[in-house]
């Protein structure tokens, strides 16, 4: 009895380092090199595996950070400065400078603006509305309100308000991965530059339409008219096809386009809301 | 056993409210808008300008793409204006805007009621003819008619296959039209089969028709080659790979076309056009139109004019009833909800239904319960349920490998689904996204 036991022991000894032994030269044999501050980097990363940067996942990034001399191309929004400074660091380079960015909705287009004329009951999915007709309201390019970047925010930042109808973004969640630009079918959804406090300053329409029909559909759609244009002191408005565009890179938020917008498709927020004191910044600047 | 194909379909309630109704001529609008996007493929040119003086029956755009068509004017008088417009889904289109003055048609068109039954031209100017008068598929798809009849070279046509199945619930324009135009009918088919130099035709009609059935086959012994084939109703019969299926047993494979078996498909409303543009050199500007509904005053089949807008149409009808819920332009199954009622009545245009509100509305949407229902009906042998959660998901490459291009959108699948579940608007969807990234990729 004794015997077979010892036998097995034996030979399971003997199998078990005969196993190590080949195991030891296929590992070898087959080894692969991996830089290892991949993953260091990795672990400086987010994990939001967001796509924000336009690769698969975190993981992807890093392997592309380390295998690159710069970072041309290479920025983690969700993470921003703070992370690409530590990554800087661990690769001894000096780290970009990027503009930390928010995401904006450029439509206003709530019920009291902007009626309805039609009742959709399909299935509740902004691709496929856009897909099958105009939408609920006659304005072609305004919101739909069936919340797509809402599935699409993997950072609980955006959610459709009850009273408009339409998505509010939170500026402390928003990470600016552009997942929800990506997933609006009438790219409504805009990457702008963050500034001070918060502040914001942008057209909050994209109807391309000619003045009589925008405003038609919309009672505060941007009908192309111009007047923020000329009372822009910075050249930092555009009209294209009908419709205003405020560059963030030159805009100096003194306000006066706001005032200007005879439909209030301009918006403002995070402003004080005293108006006289508005009135002599504008000034200030003026002079 | 009557022939159908064999695989999927359903029967949906027929409503075939208008059937026994003749077609009514509609009095021309005081105002017309011509689509300049009446075919798929490249809107066509605008030749006119502001202020121009227009009879009917002239030129008025040109198609210039591969599959586009010409489009003439259905009305005399005057140019008012080149805009948009927007059509039955709001969606803005380029238009042309005619005021009504008149009635002065375009010489060299023959108005007369009598039959001609001598074909002049010669297959290759058939073919021009059909080009030039802007024909296109008159069943919906408004697939430009001239680009059938061309057949590739090294593909061969035996048999020319005519769609007279009209599958769709309260559908009835191709029906009155072969009950009342059968000569005109006939003699069109002759004419395709002269262009296409074939020798036998097949007229497919779904028994629910028994009067077209026997009306046509009594006129059909006085033409050679052409032979009318009752088939057991089924939707959807009249798709073309179906109705190819059920006739000659021969199966288009998948991403290929009819053409590739040797039949060409075209539509009993096609054969029409095609004889008043060959026979009569009137071109494609008025078509039949089933206006029906159960609580509408007074649904027929009216011959319209294109471009009339579907105000007055309704408005010859009845009225819009005010317990209506939806209308829709096309058939119930494959039509889609009109949100614009001052849209014009377009080439492909073949019924307005007004549903009341008591019937047009969406089930409640539960979870798939993998009943497979949906795969049973798929006549294409695809996997709904599957195509949905993928489009769901974004997976749109396994989409393509489970063949969502193949889907002919014939909304079999979300009729018999008991969840509610709204399988054809995500396939549709699927569909096209795959459809556009392979394009991409090509350009890339």
């Amino acid at each position: 009895m004794s015997s077979t036991i010892l036998t097995t022991i034996i030979c399971l000894s003997l199998l078990a380092f005969l196993s190590a032994v080949i195991l030891y030269f296929v590992a070898q044999k087959f080894k692969v090199y991996e830089d290892p501050r991949i993953d260091e980097v990795q672990a400086l990363l987010p994990a939001a595996n967001c796509g924000g940067c336009g690769f698969a996942g975190c993981r992807n990034l890093a392997e592309a950070i380390v295998n690159s001399d710069s970072f041309e191309g290479l920025n983690c929004p969700v993470g921003g400065a703070a992370v690409m400074e530590e990554i800087a660091t661990i690769l001894e380079r000096t780290a970009p400078v990027s503009d930390p960015k928010v995401a904006v909705l450029k439509c206003k287009g709530s019920p009291e603006h902007r009626p309805r004329t039609s009742v959709y009951d399909g299935a509740a999915d902004c691709r496929i509305v856009n897909s099958l007709y105009i939408g609920e309201t006659d304005c072609s390019y305004g919101c739909l309100g069936y919340g797509d970047c809402v599935k699409a925010c993997t950072f609980d930042a955006i959610h459709i308000d009850a009273l408009t109808g339409l998505p509010l973004i939170s500026d402390e969640k928003c990470t600016s991965c552009g997942a929800c630009v990506r997933a609006c079918p009438r790219n409504l959804i805009e990457l702008r530059k963050k500034a001070k406090k918060d502040r914001k300053i942008y057209v909050a329409c994209s109807n391309c339409d000619k003045g009589g029909p925008a405003r038609k559909a919309c009672r505060v759609a941007c009908i192309g008219c111009g007047r923020c244009q000329k009372v822009c002191s910075f050249d930092a408005i555009s009209i294209v096809n009908n419709l205003a565009y405020i560059d963030a890179a030159k805009c100096t938020f003194c306000r006066k386009c706001v005032g200007e917008c005879p439909t209030n498709a301009i918006i403002e927020i995070n402003f004080p809301p005293a108006k006289p004191k508005a009135k002599s910044e504008a000034e200030a600047v003026q002079a | 056993m009557l022939k159908t194909f064999p695989t999927g379909g359903v029967h949906p309630p027929e409503n075939k409210l208008t059937a026994g109704i003749p077609i009514e001529y509609l009095p021309v609008p005081e105002k017309v808008v011509i689509p300049m996007s009446q075919h798929i493929g490249a809107p066509a040119n605008p030749l006119v300008a502001k202020g121009d003086n227009v009879k009917i029956g002239q030129l008025i755009a040109e198609g210039k793409g591969f599959v586009s068509a010409n489009i003439h004017s259905p009305v005399s008088g005057k140019v008012s204006k080149i805009d948009t417009a927007a059509d039955s889904s709001g969606l803005k289109q380029p238009a042309v805007f005619i005021d009504v003055e008149g009635d002065e048609w375009v010489e060299g068109i023959d108005r007369g009621k009598e039959l001609v039954r001598d074909i002049k031209l010669s297959s290759e100017e058939i073919v021009k003819k059909c080009f030039e008068s802007g024909i296109v598929g008159m069943g919906g798809a408004t697939f430009p008619s001239h680009i059938k009849l061309n057949i590739p070279s090294g593909k061969k046509c035996d048999v020319l296959i005519i769609n007279g199945v009209e599958c769709e619930p309260y559908l009835t324009s191709d029906h009155r039209l072969m009950l009342e135009k059968g000569e005109e009918i006939l003699v069109g088919v002759s004419i395709l089969m002269k262009a296409l130099k074939v020798e036998k035709a097949m007229i497919g009609i779904e028994n629910n028709k028994p009067d077209a059935i026997s009306h046509l086959t009594t006129l059909a012994a006085s033409f050679a080659g052409i032979s009318v084939h009752p088939l057991k109703v089924k939707y959807p019969q009249g798709a073309e790979k179906q109705l190819v299926k059920a006739l000659v047993k021969r199966e288009v494979p998948s991403g290929r076309l009819p053409i590739d078996v040797g039949t060409v498909v075209h539509n009993a409303g096609t054969a029409f056009a095609v004889y008043e543009a060959v026979q009569k050199n009137k071109p494609l500007i008025e078509r039949v139109v089933t206006v029906s509904g159960k609580s509408l005053q007074k649904p027929g089949n009216y011959m319209v004019r294109i471009g009339t807008p579907l105000s007055w149409l309704l408005e010859a009808a009845g009225g819009i009833p005010a317990d209506t819920g939806k209308i829709i332009n096309g058939g119930p199954m494959m039509g889609k909800a009109v949100s614009n009622t001052d849209a014009p009545v377009v080439k492909g245009m073949s019924g307005i239904i007004l549903i009341p509100a008591s019937e047009a509305f969406r089930e409640v949407i539960s979870p798939c319960i993998r009943c497979a229902k949906c795969v049973s009906v798929c006549p294409l042998h695809l996997e709904p349920y599957l195509l949905m959660t993928l489009t769901e998901k974004g997976m749109f490459e396994r989409a393509e490998a489970e063949k969502i291009t193949d889907c002919m959108e014939c909304g079999s699948c979300s009729y018999t689904c008991p969840a509610g579940r709204p399988l054809l608007d995500y396939i549709r969807l699927g569909k096209s996204t795959v459809i556009r990234l392979a394009r991409q990729k090509v350009l890339k």
